[in-house]
């Protein structure tokens, strides 16, 4: 194989990759089997600390129900912070400056702060004003944080969506006699949440991860079983194991399926937005992204077009 | 709502987010390099086990990591740091924190890479540089160029996720909060801005710095 850091290997420096691979090998086996050792010598790996997983008990009665917790939460702060974003991230699009200022500070803010603290906060508001039933604040502490983060995510996606559409798209949907917002809904907008197709993907890995936060505030999600399937079974190790490999399935598929779509999407000639555009939070910037649409502004176009001595 | 600050250590506990901060974030950058060099070798078995490497972690929660820290290392095989409880749990978060923010560092740099054009390099080997001094010369510094905005970003995820490492009960921010609001739910809403805007606070000027070091140094092509 070859990139833009190495020529195609002669049979030199192939000669040079074996012996390095050899060497690679050897010290990740040593390392790998050491590590194996010392989770041996503890009793880690003994059948019986194992077993309790091909049993339909522990699956039935604990990782299952945390799954459809982990599901419940993840699903539920997707559609909101969907919503969120939609509201929020039109709003940093809008051409009020009031409208574009106050979403750029909401979204920007909540895009800073530490969603395991958003977390603390909503929990211990719910649960000392009693806004929900008391088994029910743990999952809406966790809805409430997941949104609020990643509804900022999602407005600043759909920002950058739009922003990084060619600049033709806006001006020749105003020139065939669209308006602002005629041209934002039907030409901007469709091919913007196209392009975000793949990072919305790629964030529901976010959410889904995050929810693991839950544990912390005793919300009963898949990572909060291990203590009891481990208290139970006595195997804690084991049973982290075992949910690791849970999220990471799970997660692996989503994120597989992302590139997959990111691939259709560009066979068909479609754009999407690159990993990594977003920006970090930077909450004095208050221009719009789109420029033609903001030009197109009656009072612009006005003072440029109709005022005296012009 | 002064006297916050008089009852509780709140800026001690933001001095024990930033040295988990920094001490990850040196973490980080020395083992996402190497795996980014693996990633980009041209030998195939690094690649694969660079490649194995950040698809484990990067699908892993934090706070699974952080916790297998605890329990698996700590509790189960006594592997112990220190004898101080407190900085034992500090120690082993910093590893936990900096091998999770590893994989996206590696990421970071490895797109870093990506954004160099392939005709950079025939340029560099047409007009006669060797291997090396193609890579210090053309290749390296534009690379690193295209990885400020992402390593950027990660910085800024770490300082966010080090409230994890309350899962293991080191005494940061976030723990200190859960405590302030356990007493005093009167305060409620005055913590969480106070907790907050500290962090819109340690936050905003890696932003800042980053926006204006990828236009500063941006390549244009």
């Amino acid at each position: 194989m070859s990139s833009v850091l190495f020529d195609i290997p002669g049979p030199k420096a192939k000669a040079r990759h074996r012996i390095v691979a050899i060497v690679a090998a050897v010290l990740t086996i040593a390392a790998v089997g050491w590590m194996l050792a010392r989770f041996q010598a503890k009793g880690n790996l003994d059948a019986d600390k194992w077993t309790p997983f091909l049993t339909s008990e522990i699956w039935v009665n604990y990782l299952v129900p945390g799954l459809i917790n982990t599901i419940k939460a993840a699903v539920l702060s997707m559609i909101l912070a969907g919503l969120f974003g939609l509201v929020f991230g039109l709003g940093r699009l809008s051409d009020n400056r009031a409208i574009r200022a106050v979403s750029t500070v909401i979204v920007e803010f909540f895009r800073s702060v530490p969603v395991l603290v958003m977390m603390v906060a909503a929990f211990g508001l719910y649960s000392t004003n009693k806004v929900f039933v008391s088994d029910i604040n743990p999952l809406a502490a966790v809805v409430t944080a997941l949104t609020l983060y990643n509804g900022s995510v999602v407005a600043e996606l759909l920002r950058s969506g739009v922003g990084g559409l060619p600049k033709g798209q806006s001006e020749a949907g105003l020139a065939i006699g669209l308006t602002r917002s005629q041209t934002l809904r039907s030409i901007l907008l469709p091919q913007a949440i196209t392009a975000m197709l793949p990072a919305l993907v790629s964030q529901l890995v976010v959410i889904l991860k995050d929810t693991a936060l839950g544990a912390i505030i005793t919300f009963p999600e898949t990572l909060n079983t291990f203590s009891q399937i481990g208290s139970y079974k006595s195997n804690p190790v084991p049973a982290l194991i075992v949910i690791a490999l849970i999220f990471i399935a799970i997660n692996y598929v989503l994120t597989s399926l992302a590139s997959r779509v990111e691939a259709s999407l560009r066979d068909k000639g479609r754009a999407t937005i690159a990993k990594g555009t977003i920006g970090p939070p930077n909450a004095l910037d208050l221009q719009p992204v789109e420029e033609a649409l903001i030009l197109a502004d009656e009072k612009v176009l006005q003072k440029r077009y109709h005022s005296e001595g012009q | 709502m002064g006297d916050l600050f008089s009852q509780y250590n709140v800026l001690g506990a933001f001095g024990i987010t930033i040295v988990l901060t920094v001490l990850s974030a040196i973490g980080a950058l020395v083992i996402g390099t190497f795996v980014a060099i693996m990633r980009v070798s041209p030998v195939a078995f690094l690649n694969k086990l660079g490649a194995l490497y950040v698809n484990l972690v990067r699908n892993t929660p934090l706070t699974l990591i952080i916790v297998f820290c605890n329990i698996g290392f700590i509790v189960n095989l006594g592997m112990s740091v220190s004898n101080d409880f407190a900085r034992n749990n500090l120690v082993w978060s910093v590893i936990g924190l900096a091998t999770y923010h590893a994989a996206f560092v590696c990421e970071a740099l490895r797109s870093g890479v990506n954004t160099v054009p392939t005709g950079q390099a025939e340029a560099a080997r047409a007009i006669g540089l060797t291997f090396g001094q193609s890579l210090r010369e053309v290749l390296l510094p534009q690379a690193f160029r295209g990885a400020i905005t992402p390593l950027g970003n990660t910085l800024i995820a770490l300082t966010k996720n080090t409230t994890v490492a309350t899962a293991i009960g080191v005494a940061e921010i976030a723990g200190l909060m859960k405590t302030m609001q356990e007493d005093r739910a009167d305060l409620m809403i005055p913590i969480f801005l106070i907790v907050a805007f500290g962090f819109v606070l340690l936050t905003l000027p890696v932003g800042l710095l980053t926006t204006k070091l990828s236009t500063k140094l941006a390549v244009k092509r």
